[in-house]
């Protein structure tokens, strides 16, 4: 078995995301080898939508949680209801039925809303890939006012990422050896 | 210069504020409390106390210093109940509605108003407890599987309500602790001691990559379009309490939007309140600036004109429907014993917001904390008159009885105003009340309208004259 090329990771942190679009553009543009935009991560202080204009459409399954957590409020809101309600059998009903749907659709409504912020929250902490270890790769002036640019990259090849960062004017570069391959 | 002058007082952020500045005058805000800060949380531990020596004389000698009692079983802590899931509204609701519709201005003010709806939320839930009495039967009232013959009966809307403002009340949690995580990541890199270790666990690891970034704003949208039924569907169900019942002057079809117009009314005159407050006090005119309080005044203008309107059609529906105990209850909130408090609110409430007319007084913080205060005693007094009144002078005249509540009552109303002055003034000590991330979010669109605008200048320019000089580029945060 063919032993892998041992690769790392760097850091590039820029003092402007215009500069940093220019990198992921090149690197998509002269195609630097060992390099794919799969492989890109930006780092920046604020959200911006319009990355995904360059870096492609990325999976976000958030709203599939969401879907199934309401959806679970709601047959779970339906079943409780008329299971706790089925147990009062004994309670005086004036007529009325025991299971009474009309009143339950305002909890069942409840209880799908309840189940789906929920089941965002947590398809938003799997998503988002929080609660984890944070890389040691990382930058306090991220939360500040700077971007950074996260490229792994094979050994041979980082010489021209280093220059392709060097020409959009980069504040700073770091590595780490990926141990992880 | 003039012109500069001019262009600050009409955009809601000035472009050129560094980011580093926002980070550094927020999380001064959070830091080194001044006198008036400690000042404050005294005077809120008092007025907090005082309800709490309240409830306990209640405890222990019974409900009846609190003069509940037929035809007064509700009174005071109810009408505050909603007076408080009112103030809970627009913090969740207004956010996420703003939101929807790209709305930039609500970035600077959002955080401090969700906190606000969360400790409404948990102020308001007190009083439902306070008012059963015998609060060491509080169980009672969940709905378990019981054998002790005790059956939650699920037809009523006080059973709704319970479900209904749970799920409020978690939903604005999470909300508020969403749209907050971003934050807590600046406060992680920038804080020592035990704030490092709590702000560590609750930022969950966030580095602001493209992946966090993209799941955070699905996410937030997502709640958003949970959260805006849900408000509405919350005192919906509060008015339902009163509709589903068939005393005079509750038994309304127009009370569900009443009620809800009346939460995003007080709810707005409270971030009003509070706005001048945290602007003042922690020096945020840069982030709370007055076109963001004009447009505030601007939105809460026009939701007192819905509510007036509101109050109107309730009248002319009660006077032209021949429903006669609900028109004489009617009369008598004009001329009876109620008049001063119902004519009262009518002024808070309908003739007062007319100062919002205005833009001298919308952009006024000192005249606008008075005002916005007395639109709140408006609200307070709604939530009083609809309570009140009718259960005085129900079907029964010779039940009619005007009650004044008794000072344990009232005692019990001020401490709550405490707690919850206790809970928001702990909050802007600890998390940041300003959202970071979003008000660099607006000074970086902000630039680039600016920056864009001048290239199209110079562009103009060029097309007219030779040798035109071209614009300076944005930049990211300096």
């Amino acid at each position: 078995m063919a032993r892998k090329t041992p690769k790392k990771r760097l850091l590039g942190l820029f003092g402007d995301f215009e500069q940093a679009i220019k990198v992921i553009i090149d690197i998509r543009q002269y195609e630097i080898p060992g390099v794919s935009v799969d492989n890109i991560t930006i780092k920046s202080p604020i959200e911006h939508p319009e990355i995904e204009e360059i870096l492609g459409d990325r999976p976000c399954h958030v709203s599939k949680f969401t879907l199934s957590g309401a959806l679970f409020g709601l047959i779970f809101g339906a079943f409780f209801l008329a299971a706790a309600q089925a147990n009062f059998l004994i309670q005086p009903q004036g007529g009325k039925p025991v299971i009474t749907i009309t009143s339950n659709l305002v909890l069942i409504y409840e209880m799908l809303i309840l189940f789906g912020m929920l089941a965002t929250f947590v398809g938003f902490l799997f998503g988002a890939g929080l609660m984890r270890k944070r890389s040691t790769l990382d930058d306090e002036m991220i939360s500040l006012d700077q971007v950074g640019i996260v490229i792994e990259v094979e050994d041979e090849n980082i010489d021209p990422v280093r220059q392709l960062f060097e020409k959009h004017h980069v504040l700073e570069i770091r590595d780490r050896e990926l141990k992880d391959q | 210069m003039a012109e500069e002058t001019h262009l600050s007082a009409t955009k809601d952020i000035d472009e050129k504020i560094a980011w580093a500045e926002i980070n550094s005058d927020v999380l001064r805000s959070m830091e080194n409390p001044r006198m008036g800060y400690w000042l404050a949380v005294v005077v809120s531990i008092c007025m907090l106390m005082v309800g709490v020596a309240s409830e306990v004389y209640q405890y222990n000698v019974g409900m009846g210093p609190a003069q509940l009692n037929n035809p007064h079983m509700w009174d005071l802590y109810i009408s505050t109940f909603v007076f408080w899931i009112g103030m809970s509204h627009s913090g969740t609701l207004l956010s996420a509605i703003l939101h929807l519709f790209h709305a930039d201005w609500r970035k600077p003010i959002y955080r401090f108003a969700e906190a606000m709806t969360t400790f409404s939320l948990m102020t308001a839930l007190v009083f439902p407890i306070i008012h059963l009495g015998r609060v060491w039967n509080m169980h009672w009232v969940i709905p378990y599987y019981s054998d002790r013959g005790i059956w939650p009966n699920f037809r009523s809307p006080l059973v709704w309500d319970a479900f209904a403002i749970t799920t409020y009340l978690t939903g604005s949690v999470l909300f508020l602790y969403i749209g907050m995580i971003p934050d807590l990541a600046i406060c992680r890199d920038n804080a020592i001691g035990w704030r490092k270790r709590l702000y560590t666990f609750m930022s969950v690891g966030w580095r602001g990559d493209d992946r966090q970034w993209r799941n955070f704003r699905k996410t937030y949208l997502l709640m958003a379009c949970f959260l805006i039924p849900l408000a509405v569907s919350v005192h919906s169900i509060v008015a339902a309490d009163f509709a589903m019942a068939i005393m005079p002057g509750w038994h309304v079809t127009s009370f569900p939007p009443y009620f809800v117009s009346g939460a995003l009314y007080s709810g707005c005159a409270a971030i009003i309140t509070l706005f001048v407050l945290l602007r003042y006090f922690f020096k945020f005119e840069q982030y709370m600036t007055l076109p963001i309080l004009d447009k505030t005044c601007k939105l809460t203008f026009a939701i007192a004109m819905v509510w007036s309107y509101l109050n109107l059609i309730e009248f002319a529906s009660v006077w032209y429907g021949h429903d006669i105990p609900a028109k004489e209850v009617l009369i008598a909130k004009f001329t009876g014993p109620y008049s001063p408090f119902f004519l009262g609110m009518l002024f808070c409430g309908s003739v007062l917001p007319f100062t919002l007319a205005f833009e001298k007084i919308r952009r006024n913080p000192m005249l606008l904390l008075p005002i916005s205060i007395f639109l709140n005693v408006g609200m307070w007094l709604e939530r009083y008159m609809i309570v009140a009144p009718t259960l005085s002078l129900a079907y029964h005249p010779w039940s009619w009885d005007v009650m004044w509540p008794g000072w344990v009552e009232w005692g019990i109303v001020f401490g709550s105003f405490g707690w919850f002055g206790l809970l928001f003034l702990i909050f802007v000590k600890v998390f940041p009340s300003v959202s970071m991330y979003e008000v660099k979010e607006m000074v970086y669109h902000r630039r680039r309208v600016v920056y864009e605008d001048a290239e199209l200048r110079a562009h103009e320019y060029k097309k007219g004259a030779s040798g035109a000089s071209s614009a300076a580029p944005a930049t990211e945060g300096s």
